[in-house]
């Protein structure tokens, strides 16, 4: 595949924790992405998966410029889009898109279809001129499986598999070359879902789009990524193709988090072992020292106390993993149709 | 039209209705309507299903389909209005709690049935401690005195696995997670040793790692106290681990009714067929989805004959005018598919 179209650098992201009304005294950060790297290439999807709370959303918000992030840098095709403004930010809108979670509460109610989808040419004029953009409008719908007679109609008079039809095309309206989806099929009943996750792959192959696919749904992320970073407590803690995150998992986290996976297929049942992790994920406001999985690692020694371990390749994995200890491990019953 | 439906739908299926049957919990042709402002919404039109002892029944279905209703309707918290019930019985241990007085019903609840619902922040009751809600109920329904209450409740809080139990018996729902919100609240459930549990969505808000770690709880005090377990969810994954039987709604029906190998591996129905092959499944890389055309069917306006008729790929002429009736078509299997013979005895 072709050149990183997309490049984040060590990226981190502090919100700080106050006290007090008047004189507000920070007492605290909560790290929500601390220290995440990746490429994305053009044309591809990067699925990232994680519990609540791993900072994939804050990431998606950094990565739209939403934030800006504490340290590192976002960069689209070499360029840092935290330092832009004005012109340079609006161009670079125009190319790096969002499709958030809930098709409920992301389009404005009062206004019609024909005006939500029409609003990003008046940002950006020279997409479409004014005289074209009704046609346009209609295009888009028609694009996304929707009725373009129903230009006129208000949000509510949609269900929410169509709503986020419309919000794909909303975010498909300027042509950009990135689309950053944040959950955006986690809200939708399972048949509704697979008409969606359709749709998504097919205008990647019309339009040569890239996805950055955020999701808790692991097998949603396998059955539309090329790659896989799986995110703890704001840290990646592997990354690798789908085959490699998916069959040759050599983190413990992912080896648990796949295992955990329900499997529809009764006859599975008592194929798979399932690790079970104890407790809950440690507050992003004090992680634990070292890895931070290694509160709930069953392989955990002194070392992933003391030392952080590095997203690298390591000798038993082929792909970079950040765990001491890394190796592979046979989890799930595997294909069989 | 609904003249039609109650003399089709009332055939009886595999959980056999009629006669008082040993039977721990039955709903039998049960049908639900809510009237509302904008005319009235058949949620629930003539459902029928059966739980017995040490059993897990899951109920399937997808939003709007009226697995929830349901639930509701068993336990007597139904919104009145604007939901009513407009026909049929639920029968526990073969009296109908549809006719008893609120009295009789209340007693019921809890030691008979009890529920857990999907969200525990908003099921637990965020001014009083987490203990005290549970201790409450030995104190009100079985007259024991505060400390021995309390060391039940501290008794129950350990037996679902929350660490400290003591420690944690003075804190409120806020301060627990939500996998130990939900432990908290299934230990509510379980406190009066109730013979069957109806577990609504017990694990859709938590993440995976927690999902397993409460399936397995639920999993486990069942095998213990030989519950009797309504699993309502649309997750075809958490069925497959531990359903016995299931019975897949549609439209305030049940469409197929089948023991979880068999549903799995012949769907009876085109519905539940198009839910397994549209669920993308982490052990295959699949290419492009099969999906499931169209949407689920305003309840105001069913159409007539079948209602998953305008979806369905094998739809007939007569799937427009007649709606099919819940039949058998195999041991302890049941469709309500015109061509449900079809479907199971294909290749």
């Amino acid at each position: 595949m072709s050149e990183n179209i997309l490049e984040v650098k060590d990226l981190v992201k502090h919100y700080p924790v106050t006290q007090g009304v008047v004189f507000k005294k920070t007492v605290g950060q909560v790290k929500a992405v601390d220290g995440v790297s990746f490429g994305l290439r053009a044309g591809e999807t990067l699925g990232v998966v994680g519990e609540s709370g791993c900072g994939k959303s804050t990431l998606a918000r950094v990565l739209m410029n939403l934030e800006k992030p504490t340290e590192g840098s976002v960069l689209y095709k070499g360029q840092d889009i935290s330092k832009l403004s004005g012109g340079g930010l609006r161009r670079l809108r125009r190319q790096i898109q969002l499709v958030m979670q809930d098709p409920y509460t992301s389009l404005n109610p009062r206004m019609t279809v024909g005006d939500l989808l029409g609003e990003p040419f008046e940002i950006h004029p020279e997409v479409a001129p004014k005289g074209s953009r009704r046609a346009k409008v209609r295009e888009l719908l028609d694009l996304v499986g929707l009725n373009p007679e129903h230009i006129n109609r208000y949000p509510h008079q949609f269900s929410g598999g169509q709503r986020q039809r419309i919000g794909i095309a909303r975010a498909l309206a300027l042509r950009p070359e990135i689309i950053v989806c944040d959950e955006p099929v986690s809200a939708l009943d399972v048949s509704i879902q697979a008409q969606v996750m359709n749709l998504l792959e097919q205008l990647q192959g019309e339009f040569g789009l890239s996805y950055v696919f955020i999701a808790h749904d692991l097998s949603v992320v396998r059955h539309l990524s090329d790659r896989v970073a799986v995110m703890y407590l704001g840290k990646i803690v592997e990354i690798g193709t789908e085959d490699e995150i998916y069959e040759r998992p050599t983190h413990p986290y992912t080896q648990a988090l796949l295992s955990a996976v329900p499997v529809p297929d009764p006859t599975q049942r008592n194929n798979k072992t399932i690790i079970r992790l104890t407790g809950d994920v440690p507050s992003p406001i004090s992680p634990p020292s070292g890895c931070r999985f290694r509160t709930r690692c069953w392989k955990a020694q002194d070392v992933c106390a003391e030392q952080v371990p590095l997203l690298e390749i390591r000798r038993d994995s082929d792909h970079p993993s950040a765990c001491h200890f890394a190796e592979k491990r046979e989890i799930v019953a595997t294909h069989e149709v | 039209m609904s003249d039609i439906l109650v003399s089709e739908q009332s055939a009886p299926g595999p959980g056999g209705s009629g006669r008082p049957s040993g039977r721990l919990l039955e709903v039998d042709d049960l049908r639900v309507e809510f009237r509302t402002r904008d005319g009235v919404a058949k949620v629930i039109n003539g459902v029928t299903y059966h739980v017995d002892a040490g059993e897990t029944l899951a109920v399937l279905g997808e939003s709007g389909s009226g697995k929830s209703v349901t639930a509701q309707t068993i336990m007597g918290i139904l919104d009145t209005p604007p939901g009513f019930v407009t026909g049929g019985q639920v029968r526990f241990h073969g009296k109908d709690m549809l006719r008893m007085s609120d009295e009789e019903r209340r007693r019921i609840r809890g030691e008979g049935i009890a529920m857990i619902f999907q969200d525990a922040l908003s099921a637990l009751n965020p001014v009083f401690t987490v203990g005290f809600q549970i201790a409450e109920q030995f104190r009100v329904r079985r007259g024991m005195g505060r400390a021995e209450a309390k060391k039940r409740a501290i008794d129950m809080l350990d037996q679902v696995k929350i660490p400290n139990a003591k420690g944690r018996f003075n804190n409120y729902p806020h301060q627990f997670s939500g996998g130990m919100r939900q432990r908290a609240m299934i230990a509510m459930s379980l406190a009066l040793d109730p013979e069957v549990l109806i577990a609504d969505e017990p694990t859709t808000a938590l993440d995976v790692t927690v999902q397993a770690q409460i399936m397995d709880l639920l999993a486990e005090l069942q095998r213990e106290r030989q519950m009797g377990m309504i699993l309502i969810t649309h997750d075809l994954g958490v069925v497959a681990d531990v359903a016995d039987r299931i019975a897949v709604m549609y439209a305030g029906r049940i469409v197929e009714e089948a023991d979880v190998y068999e549903l799995y591996a012949k769907p009876a129905h085109p519905y539940t067929l198009g839910l397994i092959d549209s669920i993308p499944r982490l052990d295959e890389k699949g290419q492009q989805l099969r999906t499931i055309k169209g949407l689920p069917p305003n309840l105001m306006n069913i159409p007539p004959g079948c209602p998953f008729n305008p979806r369905c790929p094998m739809a007939q002429p007569v799937c427009r005018e007649k709606v099919p009736p819940l039949l058998q078509v195999g041991p302890a299997r049941a469709s309500a598919c015109h061509f449900a013979e079809e479907l199971v005895n294909r290749v």
